[in-house]
């Protein structure tokens, strides 16, 4: 069973990854989402995989660790809080900028970069 | 009491002084006198103690646990550089009141000047190596203020830069050789350190811990080759000159090492280190001071040479020698500062330092003339000046110095060398300056005596030369006896202060000084033309050049890593993580730890499964934008059952209601984006991410199996049994967040709605049209409203209410809580949007979620901070049971407060977050008035 738990959180990382490091906004939030599902079930899986052992006290025999719980409780909502921003913050780039490039703006192979820039107006 | 007293009235006094500045140049300098003249009457009752070769202590804590602390320390050496910096202070404080122009900013040189008196006070009086070290910072900075204090100048501006650079990395060495020494005594305060020197010096470290604290000691005391600074450092104000960069912050070097002496001196790397550098710096100062034609460049390099005397007789080793050296540093800092003070009152009198012009001003100015050419007599060594006492001291301990290799020779020579020099440029000052003809082209002209009490500072130094000179057992017998037992640790070796000692070697070697400098200077035009043939090497092009150099290669640097492309920035953020992982990962070997696996539960591994497959296709399909978010959407369900099923209620509610807002936010963003991603990458790029993306995944797998296969403890248990007894709920996960943890929760809300408003702003102005239809140009639907998802949402709100309520109510006992209701209340609000509209929404909502998040945050400070008035610390919480009419005994925790402010900073975020891009449309705006209708 912890192999597939292991197998599950690698590949939420792997795709997140990818898609973490595509050119456009919304695959990056796409990938940001994916990475954090395998975060929050990695710390999650720090207090090991337990059934039937929910920490409410008088449920159970044995109780499963509470506090990766607690902590990756206000971990999802901050994770959809960042998402959310993340989001907007892209909506932002493409209103001002006509454009969803990550970069804000698409790479154009030609242009000068800054600092030759800056040598050549000096 | 009085010790840190005489430290910081300076400081007081910085800010005081600057208020007198609108009362004329006369009321400020008085002012900034008061607190050197209060500093003399603290230290004065302690004479008593110190001439004995006792020490006054004063300690208060500061950070015990860095071994840091306030701790004053007052011996015999510390009282002579605490009167050298309060006497000449006073002196440069009368001086810069007529050396100053109305004009100029007065109050800023003046508050400059006690800061600066402050901090060396703060270095000699310190009885704490690292409170030292502060204040050693402190002289830096200082001084770079005041060479700059011109600082239209650009000579000003660079050569005040030069000195910090110089002096500032010298610190940081200091900083890192204190921290070894330490280290090694196991406490920074003085006392202890001066007891452990035959630990310090039987220590492996010992050599690096001397090389740093010598790097820092010699940089400050512009050694060779640090030397550099020191002229450059001329710029300055001459008051600035005279009192930092001859008699006070140029000794700070020197100082450390009389300081350390007993901790750190006294072997075979003490003795050629510093004796060597000593010997270089001397005759190479020496040497270059002769060829100066600005009257304070050949003071300044004089003063390198004369440092590098008092570093060669510390480094000698001997007792005598280091009497010496602390006599000599009296001695110079008296000639040199009214030497110094006499080339300002020429400068302030011709308009010009250069000596090429100033000829013949004996006939303009005897007075000064008189004083200047006493003072110079002392710095040439002449007899019955107090120059030849050190001086003759100096000369007999190089004949002491035993250098093996049939090197006993060389001392006595750099010695007289350097004593011919130093002859050859007083004569040059006095002879070239008052005498030689008619002054050149000076652009005031006449020149005439200064104002009466400008020369006062001089002829007082200059008449503590003569006393010295002519009496030094009665005048400064004391005062060097006190200090040397300091410096030394005890054991004062026998010496006399008489002018005379007979005719002996030294004294030869004196003669020999004498008449090779006058012969050397009546030679001079030959010298000049042999040392016209060199190169002279510009120091500040060379400190220029490297410092452009440093400049340039670390915007090549950021240039190579910081382009501008977030995507390069993302890239390299992986990279960097997958090496640090790598490196314990591959010596890992095994990663099925003791406990083993389990076995395979299949329903669960299907699911998995599902997640796997969905994942994979959210990565490969992820140009298609809407199927990708179906596809995550699935991936994020599984998420929450597998919360479900191994034992976290709370988080799979919490996944479950975060996947519904996300998706519908997705969805939201998504109707204002391109539906569909370009082929962009080249396919040399997506493989490279690819193999990226594999390194990662394959590596948390590899660290998620060893982790969960390992055993471990946890600190759970502690919550498990204090949940019911001290947070009063049975929902171990619910108390931990809103008892135990309760401030990390609040912190947590208060980044939740700093995000939500966040977005507020960034959307608040932005227009954005969605594209006319989707990606394969199919338009939108005119049935933005769809009448069954109306017709059932509307009944779905009250009940979506209630239950997000008995989520909230029973929380604390069982799944559920604030996040949880709020969530769920969110999305029942969403879902309104979704099937009604804004307009209509809004119109029967009439909230504003600002207000719902300030509210919220409110309750949650407000129950937290409800626990002071009972005399309990910050989010203490209490319950009790009271019973309910149909719902029987219940429980109420103050708790629930605190979760109440929770739940209300959720919903308002959440709504304030989804409502900010929906109204970014103007579709909704548009449609709704005909949906009123």
């Amino acid at each position: 069973m912890e192999l597939i738990f292991a197998l599950v959180i690698g590949t939420l990382t792997a795709t997140g990854v990818y898609l973490l490091l595509r050119a456009r906004t919304f695959p990056v939030v796409v990938g940001l989402t994916l990475l954090s599902y395998g975060v929050n079930l990695f710390l999650f899986s720090t207090g090991r995989l337990a059934t039937g052992q929910q920490p409410v006290l008088g449920s159970a025999e044995t109780y499963s660790d509470p506090l990766p719980q607690a902590l990756v409780l206000t971990a999802i909502v901050i994770g959809f809080a960042m998402t959310a921003f993340v989001v907007v913050l892209s909506l932002r780039n493409l209103a001002d900028n006509e454009d969803d490039h990550v970069d804000g703006r698409q790479p154009q192979p030609t242009e000068p970069s800054k600092r030759e820039r800056e040598a050549g107006s000096k | 009491m009085s010790l840190p007293l005489v430290v910081f009235l300076p400081f007081l006094g910085a800010i005081a002084a600057p208020l007198f500045a609108q009362g004329g140049r006369t009321a400020i300098a008085i002012a900034s006198s008061v607190p050197a003249l209060i500093a003399l009457a603290a230290l004065f009752p302690h004479w008593e103690t110190l001439a004995g070769g006792g020490t006054v202590l004063a300690s208060y804590e500061w950070l015990p646990a860095l071994g840091l602390s306030f701790s004053f320390r007052l011996d015999g050496l510390a009282l002579l550089f605490a009167l050298l910096i309060l006497l000449i202070g006073l002196l440069i404080i009368l001086y810069a009141r007529y050396y100053l122009k109305p004009a100029e900013n007065v109050g800023k040189f003046y508050a400059l000047l006690l800061c600066f008196k402050g901090s060396m006070l703060g270095i000699v009086l310190s009885g704490n190596l690292l409170l030292m070290l502060i204040f050693w910072e402190l002289t830096s900075l200082t001084s770079f203020l005041l060479i700059s204090f011109w600082n239209h100048k650009q000579d000003a501006r660079r050569g005040a830069r030069m000195a910090l650079a110089v002096t500032g990395g010298g610190g940081l060495a200091l900083l890192a050789g204190i921290l070894l020494i330490g280290n090694i005594v196991g406490s920074y305060e003085l006392d202890d350190v001066l007891a452990a020197g035959d630990l310090i010096k039987s220590h492996a470290l010992y050599p690096v811990a001397l090389t740093l604290v010598l790097l820092g000691a010699f940089t400050k005391s512009a050694q060779f080759p640090f030397h550099f600074w020191l002229p450059h450092a001329m710029q300055a104000p001459t008051p600035v000159s005279a009192y930092l960069h001859s008699a006070t912050m140029v000794k700070a070097g020197v100082f450390l090492m009389a300081r350390l002496y007993p901790a750190l001196a006294g072997t075979e790397q003490w003795f050629y280190m510093v004796s060597f550098t000593g010997m270089a710096t001397l005759l190479i100062g020496a040497y270059v001071a002769m060829f100066k034609h600005d009257l304070k460049g050949l003071l300044a390099h004089s003063t390198v040479s004369h440092l590098g005397l008092i570093t060669l007789l510390f480094g000698m080793g001997t007792k005598l020698a280091a009497v010496a050296a602390v006599f000599h540093v009296i001695n110079h800092a008296t000639f040199k500062a009214s030497l110094f003070m006499a080339a300002g009152i020429i400068d302030h009198e011709t308009g010009t330092r250069d000596m090429r012009q100033i000829n013949g001003l004996w006939r303009y100015m005897p007075h000064t003339a008189t004083l200047a050419m006493v003072a110079a007599s002392s710095m040439a060594g002449v007899p019955l000046l107090n120059g030849f006492l050190s001086k003759e001291m100096f000369f007999a301990e190089s004949l002491q110095l035993n250098l093996p290799g049939g090197l006993a020779w060389l001392p006595p020579l750099v010695a007289t060398l350097a004593g011919i020099f130093a002859v050859a440029y007083s004569a040059r000052f006095v002879h070239d300056v008052f005498f030689n003809g008619k002054p050149v082209n000076l652009p005031i002209y006449p020149p005439h005596e200064p104002p009466r009490y400008m020369k006062i500072p001089v002829e007082i130094l200059v008449f503590a030369c003569i006393m010295v000179g002519m009496f030094p057992a009665f005048s400064i017998g004391p005062l060097l006896y006190a200090a040397s037992y300091a410096t030394l640790g005890g054991e004062v070796p026998d010496y006399h202060l008489t002018i005379l000692h007979g005719i002996n070697l030294p004294l030869m070697m004196s003669v020999a000084a004498f008449v090779g400098g006058l012969l050397m200077y009546s030679q001079r035009q030959k010298f000049f033309d042999f040392h016209a043939r060199f190169r002279e090497i510009d120091e500040k092009a060379v400190f220029e050049s490297v410092v452009s150099w440093l400049v340039d290669l670390a915007h090549r640097f950021t240039g190579a890593i910081e382009n501008g492309s977030l995507q390069r920035y993302a890239m390299l953020l992986v990279v960097s993580v997958i090496a640090v992982a790598l490196v314990p990962l591959s010596t890992m070997g095994v990663f099925v730890g003791e406990n083993g696996l389990s076995p395979v539960d299949w329903p669960t591994a299907i699911a998995a499964g599902v997640l796997i497959l969905c994942a994979i296709a959210t990565a490969i399909g992820h140009r298609e934008r809407f199927i990708a978010l179906v596809l995550l959407s699935v991936v994020g369900l599984v998420v929450a059952l597998a919360f479900a099923r191994f034992s976290a209620p709370d988080l799979a509610m919490t996944q479950l209601s975060v996947e519904v807002v996300t998706i519908v936010l997705l969805m939201l963003a998504l109707y204002y984006m391109p539906s569909w991603t370009p082929h962009e990458s080249t396919g040399g790029r997506r493989l490279r991410d690819l193999v990226l993306a594999l390194v990662a995944g394959g590596g948390m797998t590899l660290v998620t199996l060893a982790m969960l296969t390992q055993p471990f403890s946890s600190i759970s248990q502690f919550f498990l049994e204090n949940s019911k007894p001290g947070g009063g709920g049975t929902n171990v996960v619910n108390v931990i967040l809103v008892d135990f943890r309760g401030f990390d929760t609040l912190g947590e809300i208060t980044v939740l709605a700093i995000a939500a408003l966040g977005i507020y702003a960034m959307l608040k102005d932005t227009a954005l049209t969605p594209p006319p239809g989707d990606g394969q140009g199919h338009p939108w639907t005119r049935d933005a409203h769809p009448l069954m998802l109306k017709q059932i949402a509307r009944p779905m709100l009250p009940l979506a209410l209630m239950v997000s309520v008995y989520i909230f109510l029973r929380g604390h006992n069982l799944p559920g809580g604030g996040f949880i209701a709020g969530l769920v209340t969110s999305v029942a609000l969403i879902i309104q949007y979704i099937a009604s509209g804004m307009t209509w929404t809004q119109d029967r909502i009439p909230v504003k979620y600002h207000n719902v998040i300030g509210l919220g945050l409110l309750f949650a400070t407000v129950a937290g901070a409800g626990s002071f008035a009972f005399g309990y610390p910050f989010l203490t919480s209490t319950f009790d049971y009271i019973s309910w009419p149909v719902v029987g005994k219940f429980e109420v925790a103050s708790a629930l407060i605190f979760d109440l402010g929770v739940y209300l900073t959720v919903i308002g975020a959440t709504l304030l977050a989804l409502v900010s891009i929906g109204r970014l449309s103007p579709h909704s705006a548009i449609k709704s008035p005909r949906e009123k209708s």
